[in-house]
């Protein structure tokens, strides 16, 4: 597969799933205007994934559109990150999964609205000021539940000794990356990286929360191998398509 | 016969008057997304922004100017989405920001750049009786583009465009 294209299931991927995962919150946040958040931001996600996948579909130029990409692809060709798969524990569980997301999604977005590539500069100078409501609200409430009382204190630190091996598979990079730093594609990966590494140091810390020590890293997700939960979303995503393969309405 | 070709002026009087589905207060010209109509030969090609990736309404505005379009006797007509520049919110008119103060949404606060991401930073009148003693309650209200706020006078909640 070209780079350009590998590069953009790797994003569209990531926000599909997290939209996926984060609209799964609909009807069940612990309160209304965090249950209305949760699901105005999973859209947000979708509607970036569409354009990534537009960007994808017509590089690869095999004729195949964005719904194709969703909906008929198989665990293995899915590029998204781990972090973004992991489940719905708790409400911590999913806010400090969409933190972790948005402290790297920010740098990255950012980064983007430099490319080289026309039509992904557009989509991150558009994204971008999506990105940065989205961060406002996690850092926020990481903030909140982290320096609130003992239970949230408890629960936020849980979550965080959970998720954090896997925000290493957010800023996995390989080969596919680096031909598209050489082509300018892809400015700044290193200040991405730096960026999440201040962002959550000083974040964590008014949070009262530690960064687990062990430094245990997750990645593979960006080359297709996924923990358990992926087959999961994938099933309830895909099912209705893989029924009714060109239902119309 | 020969086949109408309305001046584009014309045209965006007639975009004017289609209401965005999700604020019916203000029109999609309103809300400045229309970013340009013009004659390619006999088809009439309409540039629209969306104004969130994910905004659901984005398929439905297209349809409701197709819509609107054809019941004034044009038949050749493309809307395309055009992503750059991406919209902001200072393209809301002042007849659009009027409007959706009447309507008892604040309108967003001007210069986007300054204060977009941060909702911290901005803030908002109470639409209903005018006070600037209003909080935050929510950053995301009943769409992706509001936030939800409350009048610490007269203890109204309303609805706060925001800035982007």
């Amino acid at each position: 597969m070209e780079p350009l294209v590998t590069f953009c299931l790797r994003m569209g991927d990531t926000t599909l799933i997290l939209g996926q995962q984060t609209a799964a919150w609909c009807g069940h946040a612990p309160v209304l205007e965090e249950d209305i958040a949760f699901a105005n931001m999973g859209l947000d996600l979708i509607g970036q994934t569409q354009l990534w996948y537009e960007i994808a579909a017509q590089t690869e130029g095999k004729g195949r559109t964005p719904d194709d990409l969703a909906f008929f692809r198989t665990e293995r060709q899915f590029l998204n990150a781990q972090l973004v798969e992991r489940p719905n524990t708790d409400f911590a569980h999913a806010l400090m999964r969409q933190y972790l997301f948005d402290a790297w999604h920010l740098p990255m977005q950012e980064a983007l609205c430099d490319s080289g590539h026309e039509a992904i500069r557009d989509l991150a100078q558009k994204s971008v000021k999506e990105v940065r409501y989205h961060i406002d609200r996690s850092r926020d409430l990481i903030v909140r539940l982290g320096d609130g009382s003992d239970e949230s204190r408890a629960k936020m630190q849980a979550a965080l000794d959970a998720l954090w091996p896997y925000a290493a598979d957010l800023m996995a990079t390989d080969e596919v990356e680096a031909a598209l730093a050489d082509q300018g594609v892809l400015p700044g990966l290193d200040r991405v990286r730096r960026a999440f590494d201040a962002e959550t140091a000083a974040t964590l810390d008014r949070a009262t929360l530690t960064i687990p020590e062990n430094g245990h890293a997750r990645t593979g997700g960006r080359t297709g191998i996924h923990t358990e939960t992926m087959g999961y979303i994938l099933a309830e995503m895909q099912s209705v398509p893989r029924t009714f393969p060109d239902a119309r309405w | 016969m020969i086949a109408m070709r309305p001046d584009t002026d014309t045209v965006r009087d007639w975009l004017g008057e289609v209401p965005d589905p999700e604020i019916p207060a203000i029109s999609v010209v309103d809300l400045g997304i229309v970013r340009d109509v013009a004659w390619e030969n006999d088809t009439l090609v309409v540039d629209v922004t969306p104004t969130y990736a994910g905004c659901p309404a984005t398929l439905v505005i297209a349809l409701d100017i197709e819509t609107a379009l054809r019941e004034r006797g044009i038949d050749k007509i493309d809307v395309r989405r055009k992503m750059s520049p991406a919209w902001s919110t200072d393209w809301i008119s002042a007849e659009g920001r009027q409007k959706l103060l009447d309507y008892g949404i604040a309108p967003p606060q001007l210069n986007a750049a300054n204060c977009a991401g941060m909702l911290s930073a901005q803030t908002a009148a109470c639409p209903q009786c005018g006070s600037e003693n209003t909080e935050a309650i929510a950053a995301r209200g009943s769409t992706p583009c509001k936030a939800q706020f409350r009048c610490r006078d007269c203890r109204e909640p309303f609805d706060y465009f925001k800035a982007i």
